[in-house]
């Protein structure tokens, strides 16, 4: 897996599956939650990496 | 709020303990035990693949219980809070990791993560047993 994409996306679902599991009782609730962390975790990325991109190490 | 609007489930305080022992032992089986089959499945492979992901990826797994590098005891810590699975792994070898892996800092923060949620996985099954989760 040295896709940095794919690495994000399988982090992403398995941590907002098990936040989804814990935060929430109702099967809807918790798919709406984890699809709804799972995309925060997704854009935060790409907008942190998007704007660390005039700044190479 | 009252203590009866919080329980949310049957309390059962003396199957905490166990609870709390199997869930830190093996992710997911806390939840089983008590009952809570759906809960326990799915933690046990959504943690479990965050760590074997993380193992694939060349991940170190050394045990670090200095206080010369507070970081490092941190991260060793929240690895060791995967349980049975992280002993297992370092007793077939996979201890050391690869640092000159493109994937390497990725294996860390994939097994580091996996046991900072079991942790969470932990107390919510003490939770559960106390009857203030279902």
């Amino acid at each position: 897996m040295s896709s940095h994409v794919v690495t994000l996306v399988v982090f992403s679902a398995l941590v907002s599956t098990v936040f989804a599991t814990l935060l929430r009782d109702e099967l809807r609730s918790r798919v709406r939650f984890g699809l709804w962390a799972f995309g925060c975790f997704v854009l935060s990325t790409l907008v942190l990496g998007w704007l660390m991109n005039p700044f190479p190490s | 709020m009252s203590d009866s609007h919080v329980r949310a489930g049957a309390a059962d305080p003396a199957r905490a303990l166990p609870a709390c022992l199997f869930a830190w032992l093996v992710p997911g089986a806390g939840h089983l035990y008590l009952g809570r089959r759906s809960k326990g499945l799915v933690f046990l492979g959504a943690i479990g693949a965050l760590f074997l992901l993380g193992v694939a990826m060349d991940s170190r797994l050394q045990l670090y219980l200095g206080f010369e590098d507070p970081l490092a005891l941190l991260f060793s810590l929240a690895q060791m809070a995967m349980g049975l699975p992280y002993f297992a792994a370092r007793a077939l070898g996979y201890e050391a990791g690869q640092v000159t892996s493109v994937t390497y800092e990725y294996g860390n923060t994939f097994t580091a993560v996996a046991g900072l949620l079991n942790i969470l996985v932990v107390l919510d099954a003490l939770d559960t047993a106390r009857g203030l989760k279902r």
